[in-house]
């Protein structure tokens, strides 16, 4: 006996339950239930419920398992208007789900009712393809990749940690990356830095560093700063950034950076190697500790010779580089747990990796409370500083060879 | 005895090990046996007072003793005992 369409809505009616807009974001509100949206993919990018699972009704049968595994799980269905949300769920039961509802009068019912619903995001044919391994991951997907088109990264230094940082965050299309670097390629800087090429050799390292990201992501605007970070333009120059990454390889600039982005509430992603060695961290102003609860002293010039004095292995700014850019990206996501409190060693000679756990100073000069109401009151707490007369380039150091010009 | 790790900044100050094994019952006396052995790493680690130089961290198994108890904290014998300087390499 065949059925006509008012057939079959009538029996999905009567065997699926319905609720209606302002229950199910109830429900969504208490995390009690997945909401699905079972519209078309155009449909879903034109605006969608906050933290809905997108399974067009066309795949549900495929995709649903993968997406809520647990039979028992509270289900939401919703289309447009209430009808293919119906069916979606019809077919849910079918397989075996047993607690499915459908929402009523649908999106649209949603949005007339005033509930909060996701502004639409507009990726280009382009873009889907260019980022399609981040759209497959639900950590990511379309959303996540418009919020780091949308997001905006300083690196400090294009230099052995910045250099692969900047080649995966550009990649990843992360929409805005500043660059502060006042020098030029030299051929010792290409056995680690890798945006840079033979054919750069004595090019500013911001521009060459540009080309580079601009031949690998046209979608990322790069803005360059070619200058040396100081206390008088630090804080012009950080301003507007959601995450800083410091390549950075002298104290002078590890602490000026720490203090100002501290006062700006910037987080700083923070590595920095040695030979074999490397450290890192997330430097999260007032969840965390900062740089001077950690060290809150820099240490003399002999403690504390740079790679151009000491030498690196070449991939161990690499690999903590890159460590750095997957900390960025988890920041700019607001997924997983960031490195905030937590130090890493990584030795290369080993192959280990080592967790310290770090806690806030309660008297650091910079971060604790004290220190905050005094910046507040415009009288900063005195910190320790590195100053002109105690420049951290090694004279002649037994073992460290000799210093390049550079300071 | 407690393993001391040594970063490798400092290994050329205790002939290339990357550890060294001390006895001693609190954070001080490892390092008062460190420097003992090895007095070039005094500076390095201590200041003219004997106190901690605040550029360098010592970790028990993966705690900061600024937080525990200073250079009193208790070791045990098989605890992580890891000195920790600053680096800026990048």
């Amino acid at each position: 006996m065949p059925k006509s369409y008012a057939d079959l809505l009538r029996e999905a009616r009567s065997e699926i339950p319905e609720i209606t807009p302002p229950q199910a974001d109830a429900i969504r509100q208490r995390g009690e239930a997945t909401l699905v949206d079972v519209r078309e993919d155009s449909e879903w990018d034109q605006g969608h419920v906050p933290g809905a699972v997108h399974i067009s009704k066309s795949y549900i049968e495929q995709q649903i398992e993968a997406a809520v595994p647990d039979r028992d799980a509270p289900i939401v269905t919703y289309c447009a208007g209430g009808v293919r949300s119906l069916f979606a769920a019809q077919t849910l039961r079918e397989m075996g789900y047993t607690n499915v509802t459908s929402m009523a009068r649908g999106f649209q019912g949603w949005k007339s009712e005033g509930l909060a619903w996701t502004s639409p995001v507009t990726l280009s044919n382009e873009q889907k393809q260019r980022y399609s391994r981040h759209l497959l991951i639900p950590e990511v997907g379309s959303e996540g990749q418009a919020k780091l088109l949308d997001s905006k990264v300083l690196l400090i230094g294009a230099g052995g940690l910045g250099s692969p940082a900047a080649l995966y965050l550009a990649a990843a299309g992360v929409g805005t990356l500043g660059i502060i670097d006042f020098d030029v390629v030299d051929v010792s800087n290409l056995q680690r830095q890798v945006i840079h090429g033979t054919d750069r050799i004595g090019e500013k390292k911001v521009e060459s560093a540009r080309r580079t990201i601009q031949n690998l992501n046209p979608d990322v605007k790069v803005v360059g700063h070619e200058e040396m970070l100081v206390a008088d333009n630090v804080e012009r120059i950080i301003y507007g950034y959601d995450v800083i990454l410091d390549g950075t390889d002298t104290f002078e600039t590890r602490y000026l950076l720490n203090d100002a982005a501290v006062a700006a509430n910037i987080p700083v992603v923070h590595a920095s190697v040695f030979r074999f060695e490397g450290q890192l961290t997330v430097f999260q102003p007032y969840d965390g500790p900062c740089y001077r609860c950690l060290y809150p002293t820099p240490p003399p010039p002999e403690l504390a010779p740079g790679c151009s004095v000491a030498g690196v292995l070449g991939v161990v700014p690499g690999i903590m580089g890159l460590l750095q850019a997957n900390e960025v990206l988890k920041l700019l996501l607001g997924i997983g747990e960031t490195l905030a409190g937590r130090l890493v060693l990584f030795d290369a000679l080993d192959a280990t990796f080592t967790e310290l756990k770090l806690k806030r100073d309660p008297n650091c000069p910079v971060c604790s409370d004290a220190a905050v109401a005094a910046r507040k009151a415009g009288r900063p707490l005195e910190v320790a500083t590195v100053g002109a007369d105690q420049p951290f380039v090694l004279g002649s150091v037994a073992g460290f060879g000799a210093p390049e010009a550079r300071a | 005895m407690s393993a001391v790790w040594i970063p490798q900044v400092l290994r050329s100050s205790v002939g290339g090990e990357k550890q060294v094994e001390l006895d001693g019952a609190t954070v001080r006396e490892l390092v008062d046996g460190l420097v003992g052995r090895f007095p070039a790493l005094r500076s390095q680690l201590l200041t003219t007072e004997g106190d901690l130089n605040r550029f360098v961290n010592v970790y028990v198994n993966g705690q900061d003793v600024r937080y525990l108890d200073g250079l009193d904290t208790p070791v045990a014998a098989r605890d992580e005992v890891r000195l920790l300087p600053a680096m800026a390499g990048g």
